[in-house]
């Protein structure tokens, strides 16, 4: 794990998407009991410390359920994305013990009964958009 | 977790009614209230004054989005006459009407009222599909749940994933609870899809031929349902057939502190246990294959009733997609995990078997308006407990009853229990 931390940013959405544009998945760590949360949290669910700190993840995880989605919300429409080409939604469990919800890259979504709980998968950045609609997605590739 | 305490003073059902489900482009969610409104009234056996009902508690997940229409529960308790008692929206999302139930029975067993309406209603057809599946995705974690481009059946098809991969079970097993929900709609006129899957099939064939189209090739309902054409893929492994539909309508349900029950009837349904729990993001759970909500809200509805899953002749559950009813019936403690899904295989859960599950077609074929599916979940078994479900009536002694409701992928959890005594 990096040991780049700080506790500038607020742990809110914002900052952590502000993050994500960076091309850093972020976590806050409990400064008491030591676990990690990704999506970040202000107060450790385990302790209820609200001494908590940025850290930035690993990065590597492994898939612990997926989808692969034919009908979207608007958003991937507008990426393109249909019947005729769907895409996969996954939920990875993060090497820090902490799952977060993210797009699945890298494995073919025609082909979903191959695809096997427990992949190994790398942090991913995918952009859309331009200038300032540019958007910033986490995602994991196999 | 929280204990279980017992209601202060008991709570009886002496009316349940609920509208037609469907897609009504003529009605709003007001109108189809009115009409289930009307029919609870009908079932009062000894007459309903309705100036007596003290207090409405309504669920409704979204009429905002729906039908741009905010402040909903005022509106509703104008339009049957009802005004000025309290009225007051609940939302949880689809559990909105489950956590109605719930504050009906608080304010009655609390003693600040004797006699509760509760309600739930939506109507969700005045949105396209892509409008609908926005409308529904404000109820997951927005910001981390949802960039990911998770829909709702997304969820629970990735929680379907897992299960598959733990259990050994194949989509093939989740189609025999659609047969088995559309099977028990095909007899509720109340029912949005009221046909059973064959009779879906020979519509499909009959119109194609009418329209001078190839005629489509099933053979048997595993053709059709095996076949993109016939059940296109939603979210792997969920296809159209594993998904609840969007639909509108509305059910009420009126509350009586048991002391004042025989004013209105003298085969009241009592409501013995209430649990409600709320849980994290699907992905902040150390498991998919299992909602600890659920899980918590009924040990606390049993403890409240003081049963047990073995005790509960039939139950309404959120199958609002097939896997959920799968896990549900494990969640409740009627099967060990991962036995549920042979459960529908083997005609358990089929309205004759040991433990029959949705016997009003569930959410998947009586149809889904998610803020009233957990109040006429109560209608159902209220109609099965006093023997009054008609074709689809389960034989033998309903004597214990059971509902459970799911809001979004089960952030959210309500299940009660109910009682018939005499």
């Amino acid at each position: 794990m990096s040991e780049e931390t700080t506790t500038i940013r607020p742990f809110s959405a914002a900052a952590f998407n502000q993050y994500i544009a960076e091309h850093k998945l972020m976590g806050t760590r409990c400064t008491k009991c030591s676990k990690t949360y990704a999506p970040p949290r202000a107060i450790c669910p385990n302790c209820h410390s609200e001494k908590m700190e940025w850290v930035e993840t690993s990065g590597k995880g492994k898939l612990a359920g997926f989808t692969v989605i034919y009908s979207g919300p608007t958003f991937m429409s507008e990426q393109g994305f249909d019947r005729k080409n769907p895409y996969i939604s996954g939920i990875v469990e993060l090497e820090e013990g902490t799952n977060i919800s993210a797009r699945i890259t890298g494995i073919d979504p025609l082909k979903p009964s191959e695809i096997k709980i427990g992949t190994p998968l790398n942090v991913d950045f995918i952009e859309f958009g331009e200038g300032e609609a540019k958007k910033t997605y986490l995602a994991f590739k196999a | 977790m929280p204990k279980s305490k017992s209601l202060a003073r008991g709570v009886a059902i002496v009316g349940a009614g609920m509208s037609k489900f469907g897609a009504f482009s003529e009605k709003n969610s007001r109108d189809l209230f009115v009409e289930a409104f009307k029919e609870m009234t009908k079932s009062v056996d000894k007459g309903l004054d309705p100036s007596v009902i003290e207090s409405l508690y309504v669920g409704n997940f979204s009429s905002d989005q729906f039908e741009h229409q905010a402040h909903t529960a005022p509106l509703l308790a104008d339009a049957v006459g009802l005004t000025p008692i309290p009225a007051t929206r609940v939302e949880g999302a689809c559990a909105s009407g489950g956590l109605a139930l719930r504050q009906g029975v608080m304010a009655i067993a609390s003693g600040m009222y004797d006699v509760v309406l509760v309600g739930g209603a939506e109507r969700m057809t005045g949105l396209n599909t892509a409008g609908v599946t926005d409308a529904l995705a404000t109820a997951a974690d927005v910001p981390f749940e949802i960039p990911a481009g998770f829909t709702f059946p997304g969820f629970y098809a990735a929680m379907a994933s897992a299960y598959m991969h733990r259990y050994r079970m194949t989509p093939e097993h989740l189609m025999n609870v659609a047969i088995k929900n559309h099977d028990n709609a095909s007899l509720n006129p109340n029912a949005q899809f009221g046909v059973t899957i064959q009779k879906w099939m020979e519509g499909r064939v009959a119109a194609a031929i009418k329209k001078g189209k190839p005629a489509p090739t099933w053979s048997t309902i595993w053709d059709f349902l095996h076949d993109e054409a016939g059940n296109p893929t939603v979210a792997w492994p969920l296809r159209l057939f594993d998904c609840s539909p969007v639909t509108d309508g509305a059910a009420a349900v009126l509350l009586v502190a048991e002391e004042r029950m025989h004013e209105f009837t003298d085969h009241p349904i009592h409501i013995i246990g209430s649990g409600q729990a709320s849980g994290s993001a699907l992905h902040d759970r150390p498991e998919l294959t299992t909602i600890p909500a659920a899980k918590i809200a009924a040990t606390n509805a049993y403890e409240m009733a003081g049963v047990t899953a073995k005790d509960i002749r039939i139950a309404e559950v959120h199958d609002c997609f097939t896997i959920a009813e799968v896990i549900a019936t494990e969640d409740l403690g009627f099967f060990a995990p991962g036995e549920g899904f042979k459960a529908a295989e083997d005609g358990v859960t089929a309205r004759n078997g040991a433990k029959p599950i949705n016997t009003s077609g569930g959410l998947k074929a009586k149809g889904h308006p998610v803020g009233a599916s957990g109040v006429a979940q109560a209608v159902e078994v209220f109609k099965q407990m006093r023997g009054q479900a008609g074709e689809r009536q389960v034989a033998g002694d309903v004597n214990l009853a059971l509902t459970h409701n799911v809001g979004a992928t089960g952030s959210t959890c309500a299940v009660h229990v109910y009682e018939r005594r005499n």
